[in-house]
């Protein structure tokens, strides 16, 4: 499902140098699997799932998603492959403020192959216990509200990857344990693979397959001048 | 869906400046057609008002004069003329009719003209149409102190058949200037939508003889009001008063003279035209301004869009999109500040002058400036849409961690 070859991003620093926040030599994540990595903040974890994702570009290697290199695609491909094929959840859930619940979902939609299914949007809400939150906007809602609002924007638009980037960092724990079982089931009844990025034991010590992020990103281990 | 919801939501986000931005392109996309449209209208009214009269004789001086004190019933005569030259020009072969007015008096600022039955009978003032009396008046006997009073004028003096009055003399009302006769109405006019409207119409002895008068012009009038026979017949009276004469000024073709009045008068539509534009060229600066500046507050709403997958061109296109509806909305709301600033332009125009424009009539104008309004701020909208098409979405969503 995901194919990770010799990914490399680097940043210009004040100073006019560069430095190197991430070179993953190789990473693979099968269809369907859930994988979590373990990384302290300032890792280069979120630079990663960017990456992927293709929101920034990489300097050099390849990220394949279901046979696509986001890399050496141009932007524009880039966004239809996003859109056809990934869902992204956020840490800071990054939900649009002016739109009410639906909307968020719908727009989560909006921009794949399959278009708007309203019907859908609405039962996935209802899957993450939104259903009668539909028409309230996300200043009106709780903190775990949102975040499942974020899970059910992610997952409505039924991607082969999903991407979580500290899906719990701002719930309390019992949120949090509800939260990740929901991405976690909504993932696997999807058959969507999950890559999940988080520093929290409590988080991680819920999956089989964890990974530091630190052995897999040689970067850390020198920076570019 | 998409285009539309995230269009509406902003407009939603943004209500205020959205108001006030699209206000702002109402108030240039009416004041643009009102400028327009008095000038086109006013031209063809003046113009098209010579009341089924071809040209005006009078005393020696300016044609325009001549014509706005004949027609239009506004400034002062340039002088008299002898009944004798009355009669001549009334038996000249090329001249059909010719009525007489006499003038110098008013009804509190409405003016009282002395004129000769036939003008009520057996003038068209336009084609195919003929003065009518309101049911219940009869035409003033020539020898009585009677009038007939223009729609207009008997509505804002309160007149009715049987009313009274006395004139007060002079084209200026000033009380203390009051004529002794007293003139009783025998007839209202029915509305023509001319000068003749704010008229009182009394018989021309009437004025001739009013107390207070010249005794020795007794037998004078202000003008002659001409129709001719034939078109060409003008154009040998003008040779013959206006070239071979030094007594009397034949003004012909009214709308000539009336058209050369709007060219003296073009710069102050040309003044007026800029300024409109200047207001215009504000407004779509106004949209530009209004969403450049809350560009930085809907950035990260850009950035969200682009990471569930936005294509930069559909950003691009949300916010010129956005920049064209709030041109629309505010030209649709032109329409409300035209109508008002029109029919306030008519009603003063009608008041001062008894011309009557048409509030509701068509123009090109009418599309092509809410067109035009629309498209200027859509173009606009491209500067912040640029800004917004550069949204950096990985920097602005998140730090990097």
């Amino acid at each position: 499902m995901l194919s990770v070859t010799d990914l490399t991003k680097s940043f210009a620093t004040p100073e006019g140098g560069r430095v190197e926040i991430v070179r993953v030599p190789r990473f693979a994540l099968a269809a369907g699997e859930q994988r979590a990595l373990r990384g302290e903040s300032g890792s280069g974890k979120t630079t990663f799932l960017n990456l992927i994702a293709g929101i920034l570009a990489a300097d050099s290697g390849r990220a394949e998603i279901d046979g696509a290199d986001m890399v050496a695609l141009p932007e524009a491909k880039r966004d239809r492959l996003r859109a056809d094929k990934l869902g992204y959840v956020f840490q800071t859930f990054n939900l649009l403020q002016g739109y009410t619940v639906l909307e968020n979902v719908l727009l989560g939609m909006s921009f794949g192959p399959r278009g708007v299914d309203r019907a859908h949007a609405v039962a996935v809400l209802g899957r993450v216990g939104l259903a009668h939150r539909l028409g309230h906007f996300p200043r009106q809602l709780s903190t775990g509200q949102q975040q499942r609002v974020a899970v059910a924007r992610a997952l409505a638009n039924r991607p082969k990857l999903v991407l979580a980037d500290e899906p719990t960092g701002n719930l309390d724990r019992a949120s949090a344990r509800e939260a990740l079982g929901l991405i976690r089931e909504v993932c696997r009844e999807n058959g969507a693979a999950l890559l999940l990025v988080s520093h929290d034991d409590g988080v991680l010590g819920q999956f089989d397959g964890v990974q530091d992020f630190a052995e897999l990103n040689e970067a850390r281990k020198g920076a570019v001048a | 869906m998409t285009l539309p919801l995230i269009i509406y939501r902003s407009l939603r986000q943004h209500a205020l400046s959205t108001l006030i931005t699209a206000g702002s392109i109402a108030l240039a996309c009416g004041l643009l057609m009102t400028v327009w449209m008095v000038k086109t209208q006013a031209q063809a009214a003046f113009v098209s008002t010579a009341t089924g009269f071809d040209a005006v004789l009078g005393a020696r001086g300016s044609k325009l004069q001549l014509v706005l004190n004949g027609i239009f019933h506004l400034e002062a005569s340039p002088g008299n003329l002898a009944w004798s030259d009355y009669e001549a020009i009334r038996r000249h072969p090329a001249v059909k009719t010719a009525i007489p007015i006499a003038v110098g008096d008013n009804l509190r600022g409405y003016r009282i003209v002395g004129t000769v039955a036939p003008l009520f009978t057996t003038v068209e003032y336009a084609p195919g149409k003929k003065f009518v009396l309101e049911p219940g008046g009869k035409l003033f006997d020539e020898t009585a102190r009677e009038a007939v009073v223009g729609s207009f004028a008997a509505a804002r003096l309160g007149l009715k058949v049987g009313s009274t009055f006395q004139p007060f003399h002079g084209l200026a009302f000033d009380e203390k200037a009051l004529h002794e006769e007293v003139f009783t109405v025998t007839a209202i006019l029915v509305p023509t939508n001319t000068p003749a409207d704010k008229v009182v119409w009394v018989p021309l002895k009437g004025v001739q003889t009013m107390s207070g008068h010249d005794p020795k012009a007794a037998t004078d009038v202000s003008a002659v009001l001409i129709q001719l026979r034939a078109a060409s017949a003008g154009l040998m009276l003008d040779l013959m008063i206006n070239k071979q004469g030094n007594r009397m000024t034949f003004a012909y073709p009214v709308s000539a003279i009336m058209t050369e009045l709007f060219g003296k008068i073009a710069w102050i539509d040309r003044v007026l035209a800029l300024v409109a534009y200047l207001v215009a060229l504000v407004a779509a600066g106004s949209v530009l301004a209004s969403i450049y500046n809350s560009m930085s507050a809907r950035q990260r709403d850009l950035a969200i869009l682009r990471a569930l997958g936005a294509r930069r061109r559909t950003i691009f296109g949300a916010v010129v999109a956005e920049a064209a509806c709030i041109g629309a909305l505010g030209a649709a709301a032109g329409f409300a500040v035209y109508f008002a600033l029109l029919w306030t332009v008519a009603g003063v125009i009608r008041v001062q002058t008894g011309v009557v424009l048409d509030v509701m009539a068509g123009h090109a104008v009418l599309w092509i400036c809410p067109l035009a309004m629309t498209a200027l701020c859509t173009l606009g909208g491209a500067v912040p849409a640029v800004k917004a098409y550069r949204t950096p979405v990985a920097e602005t969503l998140a730090p990097v961690s």
